[in-house]
């Protein structure tokens, strides 16, 4: 398919600007660039079918099955994009006076609420714009931890062979060393090998709980605890928490910090690669290192008494009121009910909100600003959606959807690890490979042709020739029952016809693509003829 | 409640016989111990109808204010967003996809990549683009680590760049525990002086941002001979649709550029998602943190695309890794890409030119009141600074009853200052409305 | 699979070439590069950076892994092969003519083993 560069025709484009109504102010010629840049000069047609003909060439989780494991391909609802571009969230300036924003603030402090209590944690920051960023957070705040105790021999940071990829750079970037230490013969965290590797200058942990093999591991409070007595702090990557939200909280487990994928659990779409959203939590001894400034209720924070604070709510109510005014007959009726849900909501929606003094001995900042705001939004619409009853649920038919897939394939692949899983499963190909010369990358392909977005290949390293299946909860039992056919299927065709399995995929506009040739002379940019 | 659970409880009952258990229950209890197990509802409020959750949200975005004109920048800036654009990014295939792992059904989202790092090396005149990174001033913060080697830790920012990507900078460095020290400014610039004192064998890059924070013009020639000079890189911050018509920074001989993305068709959305842009020269590609899109053919021979130079990367290098760089900003890249192709080369220098000329229009207006002298003496691009005769709280709550958001008052040594921004958006009325305004607060004043 | 008799090797796969007491050519084995797949990038030592036995001194890259390489001797690194940071292939191409490093002031040696101990050590692992 051609480039959009080589659609590019002289003299064309779109007319979106009017001419400049103030006198035009002349750059002095040094400063001034010498050659245009060779942007597209396109009209909107051009333009608009050029981006629906790459959107023909993609594959997202409303074209099919996504079982990507560990990465929580469920549905992004569409409500949640529609709120997301409000004008109210979307033309907003992020250094506009906070009394023109109390719903961006209302939306960041309710979501740390809910975040707190979904996770056990006591503080939350949106800063972090993804799951490694918020690793990096975490591993600061831990870093911080120890220097404001003067206790600088903890460099090291324990994560284990089975961990992304992620928590070891992040651990470095931070400045420590790290230790992996190999998981035992059930997936698991070794923990006689875990009692060897930490000492004094242990500075803390890094766990994802289920693991990435998607077990829970059963010794977590053993665990945590052994970090802890040997005086390091517990991080948590939150990449699985689609297993137990609602369920059990990493915050009951003894971990200090932790960061939450909102793009994973909280149904916001990935983007083709982001944005994401990593907020990260700790609990109160961390406070005071967290990034940016924590956001508060001025008039609790003032020391407001009960007449003030009725003040306040009897404000809300009337702005509340104001807004129901501008409406007509039908759409009153919705506003009282939104009123009424405010009103549960009160103990927050009431207050005017505050950035608080930034902590003592924060960390600094990750980021600009507050965050991926827009993916808060569409995370906490999500929250509000499913609520108290909703939450649980999701985590419930995601381990239930996980368990039933792999019940129907676990005869056909070997499971690597485990007689049930949490949300996810790893199959090892590596017998299969020796049998027929199939390998999992062969078998991933192979689903192409169905449809199938592959599962995760060749991962955790702890596995051979691994396939990694999260279906998620919302995936239909017929999803999965054609899933696993296709895989039966695929494995005849292994064992009866490999040849025919090693040119999949047949049907993609590009098939099996020269990789070293790419890695070994790098193009990473369109060459314009001259 | 709302949920998305397709399966019925019929299902799901059978679901579980299927898999040997009698009750969700007992499925995570035979995985998870008990005392692990919450005993209780979460604390949250029940959940909504979708009906609901509408009104509520609506009703929490009721209370921002939407500005019907903007007059501040200071890193988040109001430019034309065309309809094409938003309608691209909405698409629900290109929004719902993951990374572009397998290349084979993922082509359209390579590709677009691949022709978003081109736009950016056309931009800046450099050799390399990566797939973006999660903001400006996390790119900044990046940049530095790319040029840090065993003897070169020094890292000196100049003190006119953003002051929120000085503290990213700074964070990140004291991670790795370098020193990121400080060049003062002189007059809203780079005091070059200091910088040829403090450069030295041991400066691993200087990071010099041009328009700066105070929207000055730089002298990047002289930021380039200093810093090579003491053999370290020179890392330029840019602003996207400045550089439709400045100098690139591959003619000024900068190393890196990176810069705050968001001018490039993103909604200022309360801070973000923005997008961080990171490109370089050919001799540090491979220290190019995050994803890299590259130019491949298939087995056919048919063009293709692929995410490259893979091993570099933490999932493969994972504690080697320079950087732990994973999700990254791939639809704000989208837009950035939809929105440099629907204003063309033209459209772009247009838009460059007119914040320019609008900004230098307001600056004419706004110095020429008593009282709103210009802080500065140099050339600036679309923003700058000028001094505020009352306090600068007082004189944002005056422009807001003209729906009017001022330009942001400045903090620290230029406390009682104001920097301004115009873009294409304000018209020459706006401009005339803030200009009346003000002089009645000097009038007042006075 | 070839296996020169002018080299002798180490356990983990990289060959040494003596060309006088002091003096020692690195690279990997033959085996090692068929093992590892096509390689794509290599990352050397900068001259005169020291190097020890037994200790990773460098890393190849092929498309999806990357796998250090230990350092048969002690010593200081006189020169790199440069051609490599271009043509990564010549490792795959000519494993025993793609040297990686030339080491001078060579002090001590890991274990090493002749061509048949080798030879037998790869059919044993096979």
């Amino acid at each position: 398919m051609e480039l959009i560069f080589e659609k590019s025709r002289q003299g064309r484009g779109c007319s979106l600007l009017p001419a400049c109504d103030v006198p035009v102010y002349e750059l002095d010629g040094s400063a001034v660039r010498k050659k245009a840049p060779r942007l597209p000069e396109v009209a909107e047609i051009d333009l608009i079918r050029h981006y629906s003909a790459l959107a023909k060439r993609a594959h997202g989780v409303n074209d099919g099955f996504y079982p990507l494991g560990s990465c929580t391909m469920k549905y992004n609802p569409k409500i949640n994009e529609e709120i997301a571009a409000l004008p109210g969230f979307t033309r907003i300036h992020p250094l506009q006076p906070l009394s023109m924003s109390q719903g961006c603030m209302e939306v960041l402090k309710l979501a740390e609420t809910y975040l707190c209590e979904i996770t056990g944690m006591d503080h939350m920051t949106m800063q972090p714009a993804a799951g490694a960023h918020g690793e990096l957070t975490g591993m600061l705040l831990i870093k911080a931890f120890h220097q404001a105790r003067k206790d600088t021999k903890r460099t090291k940071i324990i994560v284990p062979d089975s961990a992304h990829g992620t928590n070891p750079a992040s651990a470095v970037m931070a400045g420590f060393d790290v230790i992996s230490i190999p998981s035992n013969a059930e997936g698991m965290v070794d923990v006689a090998k875990l009692r060897e590797a930490v000492g004094d200058d242990t500075a803390g942990l890094m766990l994802t709980n289920p693991n990435t093999v998607g077990l829970f591991d059963k010794n977590i409070l053993e665990i945590t605890e052994i970090i802890h007595r040997a005086g390091g702090l517990n991080y948590y990557d939150g990449a699985n928490l689609n297993a137990i939200m609602g369920k059990a909280r990493p915050g009951d487990m003894g971990f200090d910090v932790i960061h939450i994928n909102l793009h994973k659990t909280f149904a916001t779409p990935h983007g083709g690669g982001g944005p994401g959203s990593g907020p990260v939590g700790c609990k109160d001894h961390l406070a005071v290192f967290m990034p940016g400034a924590p956001i508060q209720d001025a008039a609790a924070w003032a020391g407001a008494d009960d007449q003030e604070m009725e003040l306040i709510e009897k404000a809300a109510e009337e702005q509340a009121e104001e807004l129901a005014a501008k409406q007509d007959a039908e759409s009153k009726e919705m506003e009282k009910e939104a009123k009424d849900i405010l009103k549960r909501l009160k103990e927050i929606s009431g207050a005017e909100w505050e950035f608080g003094p930034i902590p003592a001995l924060s960390i600094g900042s990750v980021r600009a600003f507050y965050g991926n705001f827009l993916v808060v939004v569409k995370a906490l619409t999500y929250i509000m959606t499913l609520g108290r009853e909703g939450i649980p649920e999701a985590a419930e038919n995601a381990v239930l959807n996980a368990n039933y897939l792999m019940s129907k394939v676990k005869d056909l692949y070997p499971v690597a690890y485990g007689k049930h899983c949490m949300h996810e499963f790893v199959l090892t190909l590596e017998e299969l490979k020796k049998e027929t010369g199939i390998a999992a990358m062969d078998v991933a392909k192979g689903l192409l042709d169905f449809g199938i977005h592959p599962p995760t290949m060749y991962f955790p390293l702890i596995v051979h020739e691994a396939l990694m299946l999260e279906p998620t909860e919302t995936e239909s039992r017929e999803t999965l029952d054609d899933a696993a056919e296709m895989l039966r299927k695929l494995l005849e065709i292994a064992k009866s016809d490999p040849d025919r399995l090693h040119a999949a995929p047949v049907t993609t506009p590009v098939q099996r693509l020269d990789e070293v040739g790419a890695a070994r002379h790098p193009k990473l940019h369109y060459d314009f003829p001259e | 409640m709302g949920n998305y659970i397709p399966s019925t409880a019929g299902e799901r009952q059978a679901m579980l016989q299927a898999i040997g258990f009698e009750s969700m229950e007992a499925l995570f209890k035979a995985q998870i111990p008990e005392k692990i197990l919450l005993d209780r509802p979460l604390d949250l409020p029940s959940g909504l109808s979708e009906r609901e959750v509408r009104s509520v949200m609506e009703a929490i975005a009721a209370k921002n204010h939407v500005f019907r004109t903007i007059f501040r920048g200071a890193g988040a800036y109001n430019h034309y967003i065309p309809s094409i654009v938003k309608s691209v990014v909405s698409n629900e295939t290109l929004l719902t996809a993951y990374t572009p792992y397998q290349a084979e059904i993922s082509q359209g989202i390579l590709q677009s990549i691949f022709e978003y790092q081109t736009m950016i090396c056309e931009l800046t005149g450099m050799d390399a683009s990566n797939a973006s990174v999660y903001d400006g001033a996390s790119a900044a913060a990046e940049a530095t680590a790319m040029c840090r080697e065993r003897k070169r830790t020094k890292v000196l920012v100049s003190a006119t760049a953003n002051p929120q990507v000085i503290r990213t900078i700074r964070t990140y460095n004291w991670g790795v525990n370098a020193t990121v020290t400080l060049v003062p400014a002189k007059d809203g610039v780079t005091d070059w002086a200091a910088l040829e004192r403090l450069a030295d064998g041991e400066t691993a890059c200087v990071y010099v941002q041009h328009p700066n924070y105070y929207g000055m013009l730089e002298d990047v020639d002289t930021a380039a001979r200093l810093t090579h000079q003491a053999g370290a890189k020179l890392i330029m911050g840019v602003h996207p649709i400045a550089q439709a018509i400045l100098k690139t920074p591959a003619d000024y001989g900068a190393d890196i550029v990176v810069g705050e993305g968001q001018p490039l068709g993103m909604p200022l959305s309360f801070g973000g998602p923005y997008l961080g842009f990171m490109a370089c020269k050919q001799d540090m590609v491979r220290k190019l943190p995050g994803r890299i899109v590259g130019e491949t053919t298939d087995k056919e021979g048919q063009r293709a695309f692929v995410l490259t130079l893979q091993a570099r990367e933490q999932h493969i290098r994972r504690e080697k890794a320079s950087s732990s760089l994973c999700s990254n900003e791939a639809l704000c890249a989208l837009t950035a890409a939809v929105y440099m192709s629907a204003m063309g080369p033209e459209g772009m220098a247009e838009a460059a030119r007119q914040s320019m000329s609008k900004a230098h229009e307001a600056a004419k207006k706004i110095s020429a009141i008593p009282g709103f002298e210009m802080k500065f003496s140099g050339a600036f691009f679309h923003e700058f600074v000028t001094q505020c005769p009352i306090p600068t709280d007082e004189l944002t709550e005056r422009l807001e009853c003209e729906d009017m958001l001022g330009g942001y008052p400045l903090q620290g040594e230029l406390s009682g200052c104001i920097l301004w921004c115009c873009t294409e958006m304000n018209t020459q009325s706006e401009i005339d409305r803030l200009a009346k305004v003000l002089e009645e607060v000097a009038e007042q004043w006075n | 699979m070839e296996f020169p008799k002018d080299v002798l090797y180490m356990k983990s796969h990289e060959w040494v070439k003596f060309l006088d007491d002091k003096t020692a050519l690195v690279g990997i084995s033959d085996h090692a590069q068929s093992e590892l797949g096509d390689l794509v990038f290599v990352n050397l030592p900068l001259p005169e950076d020291t190097v020890t036995a037994g200790e990773p001194f460098a890393d190849v890259e092929s498309v999806k892994a990357v796998s250090d390489v230990y350092c048969p001797v002690t010593g200081m690194v006189a020169e790199i092969n440069e051609a490599l940071l271009d043509k990564p292939e010549l490792l795959n191409q000519d494993p025993y003519g793609a040297w990686m490093i030339k080491v001078t002031q060579v002090t001590d040696h890991a274990d090493l083993l002749s061509a048949e101990e080798y030879e037998k050590l790869i059919a044993e692992e096979a």
